[in-house]
């Protein structure tokens, strides 16, 4: 296989990947855009979700659009109550504290999923049959399909919501100005509520893909996709939602041409030589302004 | 008929006491001033009326209804409502997007689309920005924006924290007017303003804040020939 193509097939495999890093980014760029805090423990929570859709199809035997929406939906839940528990009595608190409550946080969930599911791996179940298709040069899997064509869908119905729905409207102004916000009558609670509930319901669908695409999972599932999709989330510009999604694709497809250009051991590398170069010399992401941090 | 009734409101930021028990009363029609100089405690005293600042004690009344304790964001919908110093529109969402977070509580979708009609009608200038980043307004027009959002909350009562700062002479006196011409629409005014003079000269009722406690207060005409007022002003004393 001559390397161009290799290339190809790299570049689908990496849009693939870069769709789940969007989809865990999202989480990450939406939590800080309303509270200004990265969410550490983000990663875990889609950890739980690929867990909630593992014991869905197992112990449940629903199928995968229901197993996926019970995950969703439990995955929500939990993002609601890590707010509710360990953020909002910390919302007037310096910054660093909240940010250390997260990794602690992310630490809890990891030794509970421990405790609870087990530290070894579950194969995931294949909740369709495995398929290949040739596209001119390269391969490209049906879970591939399913991952990139799940992930656009998502992200397209979030813009929507953000940017046209009330709802939406609502979510944009609590993360520009919190106190003018609640002047308007908006319940600046509810909605980071909702917000949580919204990344880490896009969170555990991401878990469930990558459990399908790469049939394990385990506890610790949660952390090198997590810190690579925060990596995602700063290289696009933290705190806007496009920018996830652009910095995640991004992402996974230079982690995927770094295994083309021979190899696969840097992988993981990759992800923090992009934050490095990131920080600096564009701390504000490619579709950030300068400038953009409130005084 | 009594719009609000504030009684002994106090206020503490750590173990300062910003407000030390003021108490007045704002009649139904009316445009209420409270002046007083830098540190008074007049935007203090907007802020713990709408919930912003906790209050350490007293009493609020909005239409009888005891409002103390009420959280911020359930006040628009009863009808007071707060239009902030320093505008504080949301940069990043359109004009018309930012008139109509005022309404969001509000579910009359035709009531809001009338209401929405009206602040274009009385402030032109919005309506022919309608599409723009509210960022992207002159200061005299997020001022606009700001009252014109406040409106479209159907207030009652509308606070309004110095309208009038940072902006040129000329533009302070059409805020003014409009201030003038909301209230001849039939709403009620609690106007905090550094610029005691017009201020008094639109209201119909004053009160002087100095540091934190009511120093004066009566009809505006009588206030504004009070010989105390000159002294509060200039700190002499």
């Amino acid at each position: 296989m001559s390397w161009h193509i290799a290339a190809l097939q790299q570049l689908v495999n990496g849009l693939a990947l870069g769709s789940v890093y969007a989809l865990i980014a999202l989480g990450y760029t939406m939590v800080y855009g309303i509270i200004k805090l990265i969410n550490f423990a983000h990663g875990e929570i889609y950890m739980l979700g690929a867990y909630f859709g593992f014991y869905a199809l197992t112990l449940l035997n629903l199928s995968l659009l229901p197993a996926m929406l019970l995950s969703m939906a439990a995955a929500a839940l939990v993002g609601v109550l890590l707010e509710r528990v360990a953020y909002r009595p910390l919302r007037n608190s310096p910054r660093i504290s909240v940010l250390i409550t997260a990794i602690g946080a992310s630490l809890l969930f990891q030794s509970t999923a421990q405790l609870v599911f087990g530290a070894s791996f579950k194969p995931f179940p294949q909740a369709m049959p495995f398929r290949r298709i040739q596209l001119g040069p390269v391969f490209i899997t049906n879970r591939q399909l399913l991952i990139f064509g799940v992930a656009v869908l998502l992200m397209i119905l979030l813009h929507v919501l953000v940017t046209y729905t009330k709802f939406g409207k609502a979510m944009r102004a609590v993360a520009r100005d919190k106190e003018a916000a609640l002047l308007m009558g908006i319940n600046v609670d509810r909605i980071i509520s909702a917000t949580f509930a919204l990344g880490s319901a896009l969170a555990a669908t991401a878990g469930i893909l990558v459990g399908m695409y790469y049939n394990r999972i385990d506890p610790y599932m949660g952390m090198m996709p997590g810190l690579k999709a925060f990596v995602a989330a700063v290289l696009g510009g933290i705190g806007m939602v496009p920018g996830a999604v652009l910095g995640g694709l991004l992402m996974g497809v230079a982690e995927n041409l770094v295994v083309t250009l021979g190899s696969s051991t840097l992988r993981d590398a990759v992800a923090f030589a992009v934050l490095i170069v990131v920080l600096l010399f564009r701390p504000t992401g490619l579709l950030g302004k300068k400038g953009i941090e409130k005084v | 008929m009594t719009l609000l009734e504030v009684e002994g409101l106090t206020v503490h930021y750590g173990v300062i006491q910003a407000l030390k028990g003021i108490s007045f009363r704002v009649e139904q029609g009316e445009i209420f001033t409270i002046l007083g100089s830098n540190g008074a405690g007049k935007t203090t005293t907007l802020k713990a009326l709408s919930g912003l600042v906790p209050k350490s004690g007293g009493r609020v009344f909005f239409e009888g209804r005891d409002i103390t304790t009420a959280p911020s964001h359930t006040l628009p919908a009863l009808g007071l409502v707060h239009v902030p110093e320093g505008r504080r529109i949301f940069a990043g969402l359109t004009v018309a997007d930012n008139l109509l977070l005022g309404a969001y509580h509000r579910r009359d979708k035709a009531g809001i689309k009338e209401d929405l009609e009206s602040v274009y009608e009385l402030f032109p200038r919005l309506a022919e920005r309608r599409k723009q980043d509210a960022g992207s307004l002159s200061g005299g027009e997020q001022q606009m924006l700001a009252m014109g959002r406040g409106l479209l909350s159907r207030p009652r009562l509308l606070l309004l924290d110095e309208p009038s700062m940072g902006l040129a002479p000329v533009l302070v006196e059409e805020i003014f007017r409009f201030i003038q011409e909301i209230n001849r629409r039939g709403t009620t005014i609690l106007l905090v303003e550094q610029n005691a003079h017009l201020a008094l000269e639109i209201a119909h009722k004053a009160c002087v804040l100095e540091t934190g406690r009511v120093a004066l207060s009566g009809a505006a005409r009588e206030v504004a020939a009070d010989g105390r007022i000159q002294e509060i002003y200039l700190g002499a004393g």
